[in-house]
C-alpha cells in the first residue's frame, strides 16, 4: 500500500493501486443489525437493469442487488473502494486496463462470479447497450481473461484511465453471464427480477406500492449487510413523502423527496434529521442553455450581459434556501480533480450588462425593451422552474423581454433538444466524476439532434472541439487535467452556455437509520453498511 | 326484465361509435402533443446518444406513420387485445387490472357515501326550504364544494395521519405486511378512509344542493298542495311525495358523476400515493404512452356506459312512466 497523498497520485502516471486493507465501511462493522428500512421512492424505472440504464433512478434500487466493479469513498486513496474488483491499473499508452476481481463471490442463485462475467458485461452489455458505457467504453475491442479472476480491457484508441477510474462506479454494474448470454438482453426477465452479487437480494415488486430487498446471507462482505429488508415505498406526491417520515411510516426520504420549501419545518420534528452529505459524487448543474442561431445570441457581449444580470447568490439563496453553490463555470467545485477556479467570472452587475447591450447594438425602444426571446425552463425539478422565473425577472431589468413557455418533460425534450424551438432554456445536467462522461457533450458541436443534455444551440468553435478531442485521448492524467482546465477557461470566456448553480440532493432521515451519507453516491451505493437502530 | 335486456343490447349497439372516436380522438391528441414516448424515456434515465434513441424508435414502433400505429391498435382491440404498454413495458390488459379495483374501491365507496349522506341532508335542507337549518346546510357544502381536492387531502392527511395517527398517511394497504384474509380487507379500508373522505365531501355538496333545489320546486306544485289538503302527515309528505319526485334529476347526476369520480380521483390518488386507475392515466400521458392511455379511456368508457345502462334501470323503477315511453309505438 503505498502511502501517496491524493495530489500526488493525480500527479502520477494514470497507475493506480486501489486500497484492500481499509474499506471504508469497516467502522459500520459493529452496531446494530437486523431490522427492515422503509424508504420513499418517487418512481418506478421502466427498466431496473443498472448495466443497461446507468441513472439514478435505476441505482437507488438496483445498487443493492447489482453491484459495480468499485464505489466511490470519501477517504480511500483515489477516491475510489473496491467492490468486484479488488484493484485496477491502467497500461500508460491507454490502450489496456487490468482488473484484478474479488474471489469467492457468488451470484444471488449461487453461481459462481468469475471473470467471464466481467467480459461478457461489458463487451455485450456496458458497450452497446448502456446509456452512458456507449460514451466511456466506445473504443472498447475486448476484454480478455487470462484466468478466473482477471479481466485485461483493450481498447483500438487510447483511453485514459483517469475516465476509466472516474466511471467504474456508474458505469460497471457487473451481470451473470449464466442467465443472460444467447438471450435478447434488452428483454431478459432478470431486468425485472434483478440477479446480482450485492448485499441486498430482489425479493418483489407491487407495481405503484413497493420494492422488496432481502438481506443476501451468503454476501462477500464480513457481517455485512446490517439490515434485513429494505422497502422502497412508491410516493410520487412529495407531500406524501414528508407526511409519511412524520407519521414513521418511513424511515428515510433522499433525493430530495421532502421539498426545500419543508426541511426547515421538518428538521424541528424530534427525531427527523436532515442530511446533506452523500451527494457529493452526483452534483446537478443549473445551467442557461443558449440557442446560438439566434442572431443577438450569436453576439458573446450579449451573452456576457446575460451572465451579467444573473444574480447567482440571489439564486442559492431564495430559490435553493441555501442548499446549492454559485457556480463558477463548467466543472462543478466538488470536482477537487478537475474544477479550475481560475477563469474569467460574470459578477451580478446590470449596469455593466446594460452597457454592453447598448454597445453591441441592441438600444432599448420606446417602451424600454431591447428584443423578445423565449424562454423555456426544464419541467423536471421546482428549482429549473422557478429559477425560469427568476430570469425572466432578471432579463427584465436589461431590457430583455423573457417570454415563459412551459412544458412538461416529453414536450420539453423535442422542444429543446429536437426541434431547437427556444432561445434561452434553463438545464440540470449532471456532472458525473469526469467531464468526458456527460459535461463536454453540453459544449462540443457535432451531436445529432434528439439527443438530451447536449449541445443542440447551435454553437460551434473547431478550437473547442479540438481541445476536447484532445483531451479525450490524452492518456497522461496530469496532462489530461490540463486540457480541462484550459477548456474551462475558453467556455468561461465564450459562454456557449451559463454555468449559475450547482447542487446536490437532500435526505431527511429517522435518527435511527445509521451511517446515512457516508459516500460521496450514497443513495446510489449498495447500503451494506446502512443498520436501523431498534 | 325484456325491457332491461332491450336497453342493454340497445345501449352496446350504440356505444360501439362512441368507443371508436374515443378512441381516434385520444389517438390524434396525443399526437399532436410534442415529444413522444421515447423522449420521455430518455428523460427519465437521463439522456442517450443518437444511435439508442433510434434502436428504441424502432423498438417501440414509433418509426412507422401515425396512421399505421393507429390502425394496428384498432385492429387489435377488435380482438380485445389492448396491446403492450411500451412505457410500463407490460401487457396494458394486465396493468389496468392491476390498477381498476383500488380505483373502483376510492370512486364506488365515494359515490355511495357522497350520494347518501348528499341526498340525505338535502332532503333535510329542503323539508323546509329557506329554514335556518336549510342555510347552513347549503353554505357549508357549498364552502366544501369549493375547496380544492388535494388541499382538502393533504388536510386531511396532516389532521389524521400525522398528527393524530388515526389512519395511514397513504397507500392502499400496508407494504409487505403479508396480511391475508379478514386482516387484509380492514387494513385496505383503513387506508381508504381519508381519501374516501375527501373525494365524498367534494361531491356530496352536489348531490345536497340538487336535491334541496328539487324539493323547494316541488313543495310548489298542486300535487302536493292537494295532499296537504288531504291532512296527510308531513313527514309522509316529504318522504313519498317530495322527496321521491326530486330523487330523479338525482339519480341522473349519479350516473353522470361516475365518470367525473374517475377524473376526480387522479389528483386524490396522487396525495395518498393510491396506484389507480387515475394515476396511470396520468403517467401514461407523461409518458406519451398512446396505447395505454387509450386503454385506459376504453374501459373508462365502458364502465361509464355500464353505469349509465344502470342508471337507467334505476329510473324506470323510480318513475313508471320512464318505462311507458320506451315501449315501441
Amino acid at each position: 500500500m503505498p502511502s501517496l497523498s491524493r495530489r500526488s497520485l493525480l500527479q502520477g502516471t494514470g497507475l493506480l493501486l486501489a486500497s484492500t486493507a481499509l474499506p471504508s465501511w469497516s467502522f459500520g462493522q459493529d452496531g446494530p443489525s437486523g431490522g427492515r428500512l422503509v424508504v420513499a421512492a418517487d418512481s418506478e424505472p421502466r427498466n431496473l437493469n443498472p448495466a443497461i440504464v446507468a441513472s439514478n433512478g435505476v441505482f437507488f434500487v438496483a445498487s443493492k442487488v447489482i453491484e459495480p466493479l468499485a464505489e466511490a469513498d470519501f477517504e480511500a486513496e483515489g477516491g475510489l473502494v473496491p467492490r468486484l474488483a479488488v484493484s485496477w491499473e491502467g497500461s500508460e499508452d491507454g490502450l489496456t486496463a487490468t482488473f484484478r476481481l474479488r474471489e469467492g463471490v457468488t451470484w444471488h442463485d449461487g453461481e459462481p462470479f468469475t471473470s467471464a462475467d466481467v467480459a461478457f458485461s461489458a463487451i455485450e452489455v456496458w458497450k452497446p447497450l448502456q446509456n452512458l458505457g456507449r460514451i466511456v467504453f466506445a473504443n472498447l475491442d475486448s476484454v480478455d481473461t487470462p484466468d478466473a479472476h482477471t479481466a485485461v480491457f483493450n481498447f483500438s484508441r487510447p483511453t485514459p484511465f483517469q475516465l476509466l477510474r472516474n466511471a467504474l462506479p456508474v458505469v460497471t454494474s457487473v451481470l451473470p453471464r449464466h442467465l443472460y448470454e444467447g438471450t435478447d438482453i434488452a428483454a431478459n426477465p432478470a431486468n425485472a427480477q434483478l440477479v446480482g452479487t450485492g448485499p441486498f437480494r430482489f425479493a418483489e415488486y407491487r407495481p405503484g406500492e413497493y420494492y422488496r430487498l432481502e438481506r443476501n446471507p451468503d454476501y462477500w462482505g464480513e457481517g455485512l449487510p446490517k439490515l434485513d429488508e429494505i422497502v422502497y415505498r412508491v410516493l410520487p406526491d412529495r407531500a406524501a413523502a414528508a407526511g409519511a417520515l412524520e407519521a414513521e411510516e418511513i424511515h428515510l426520504a433522499a433525493f430530495s423527496a421532502v421539498p426545500l420549501a419543508d426541511l426547515a419545518r421538518i428538521a424541528e420534528v424530534p427525531g427527523i434529521e436532515v442530511v446533506t452529505k452523500g451527494y457529493e459524487g452526483l452534483t446537478y448543474q443549473l445551467v442557461v442553455e443558449i440557442n446560438h442561431r439566434r442572431e443577438e445570441l450569436a453576439n458573446v457581449d450579449v451573452r456576457r450581459a446575460i451572465a451579467h444580470a444573473i444574480d447567482k447568490n440571489y439564486v442559492v439563496d431564495t430559490i435553493f434556501l441555501g442548499y446549492a453553490t454559485a457556480a463558477a463555470g463548467l466543472v462543478p467545485h466538488n470536482s477537487v480533480e478537475f474544477f479550475n477556479p481560475e477563469v474569467p467570472q460574470y459578477e451580478f452587475d446590470p449596469a455593466r450588462a446594460n452597457e454592453l447591450l447598448d454597445a453591441a447594438g441592441y438600444p432599448r425602444g420606446d417602451d424600454g425593451v431591447r428584443f423578445s426571446l423565449r424562454l423555456l425552463p426544464a419541467p423536471y425539478f421546482n428549482e429549473t422552474r422557478q429559477f425560469g422565473d427568476y430570469l425572466r425577472q432578471a432579463l427584465a431589468e436589461i431590457g430583455i423581454d423573457a417570454q415563459l413557455v412551459n412544458n412538461d418533460s416529453a414536450a420539453h425534450q423535442q422542444a429543446v433538444y429536437t426541434d431547437h424551438d427556444f432561445d434561452l432554456a434553463v438545464a440540470p445536467p449532471v456532472f458525473r466524476g469526469d467531464p468526458a462522461i456527460s459535461t463536454t457533450i453540453l459544449v462540443r458541436s457535432g451531436t445529432p439532434a434528439g439527443v438530451t443534455f447536449s449541445n443542440q444551440g447551435g454553437y460551434a468553435d473547431p478550437e473547442l472541439d479540438a481541445l476536447i478531442d484532445q483531451a479525450a485521448e490524452t492518456v497522461d492524467t496530469e496532462e489530461r487535467t490540463q486540457l480541462y482546465n484550459e477548456l474551462q477557461v475558453k467556455v468561461a470566456e465564450d459562454l456557449p452556455l451559463i454555468n449559475v448553480a450547482e447542487w446536490g440532493f437532500i435526505t431527511v432521515a429517522r435518527d435511527t437509520v445509521l451511517n446515512v451519507g457516508n459516500n460521496p453516491r450514497w443513495a446510489v451505493s449498495n447500503w451494506a453498511d446502512t443498520a436501523l437502530q431498534q | 326484465m325484456k325491457r332491461a335486456l332491450r336497453l342493454i343490447g340497445r345501449r352496446a349497439v350504440s356505444s360501439i361509435p362512441v368507443l371508436l372516436i374515443v378512441v381516434v380522438g385520444t389517438f390524434f391528441l396525443l399526437e399532436s402533443a410534442s415529444g413522444d414516448a421515447v423522449d420521455a424515456y430518455l428523460v427519465s434515465i437521463g439522456g442517450g446518444d443518437a444511435a439508442l434513441m433510434e434502436q428504441l424508435r424502432r423498438s417501440y414502433g414509433l418509426d412507422r406513420s401515425a396512421l399505421s400505429r393507429l390502425g394496428l391498435y384498432i385492429s387489435s382491440l377488435l380482438r380485445f387485445d389492448l396491446g403492450w404498454s411500451v412505457a410500463f413495458n407490460r401487457p396494458i390488459a394486465g396493468l389496468i387490472l392491476e390498477r381498476l379495483p383500488n380505483t373502483l374501491y376510492l370512486m364506488g365507496s365515494a359515490t355511495a357515501l357522497s350520494f347518501a349522506f348528499g341526498t340525505l341532508l338535502g332532503i333535510l335542507a329542503g323539508a323546509r326550504p329557506g329554514s335556518l337549518r336549510d342555510r347552513v346546510l347549503s353554505i357549508g357544502s357549498l364552502a366544501l364544494y369549493a375547496v380544492p381536492g388535494f388541499w382538502l387531502g393533504l388536510v386531511l392527511a396532516i389532521t389524521f395521519a400525522v398528527q393524530l395517527r388515526w389512519f395511514p398517511t397513504s397507500g392502499i394497504e400496508t407494504v409487505a405486511s403479508g396480511k391475508q384474509g379478514l386482516d387484509r380487507v380492514l387494513d385496505i379500508a383503513r387506508h381508504l378512509v381519508l381519501p374516501v373522505s375527501a373525494l365524498a365531501m367534494i361531491y356530496l355538496a352536489l348531490f345536497l344542493r340538487l336535491m334541496r333545489a328539487g324539493m323547494a320546486e316541488i313543495w310548489r306544485l298542486d300535487f302536493v298542495r292537494s295532499a296537504r289538503a288531504k291532512g296527510l302527515a308531513r313527514r309522509r309528505i316529504v318522504l313519498r311525495h317530495v322527496a321521491r319526485n326530486a330523487l330523479l334529476p338525482v339519480v341522473t347526476m349519479l350516473g353522470l358523476q361516475a365518470a367525473s369520480m374517475l377524473g376526480g380521483s387522479v389528483v386524490i390518488e396522487s396525495v395518498f400515493a393510491i396506484p389507480g386507475f387515475g394515476r396511470l392515466a396520468q403517467e401514461a400521458v407523461g409518458l406519451r404512452d398512446a396505447p395505454l392511455l387509450m386503454g385506459i379511456i376504453v374501459v373508462s368508457a365502458v364502465l361509464v356506459i355500464l353505469v349509465n345502462i344502470v342508471i337507467d334501470l334505476v329510473y324506470g323503477l323510480l318513475d313508471p312512466r320512464v318505462g311507458a315511453s320506451e315501449r315501441p309505438a
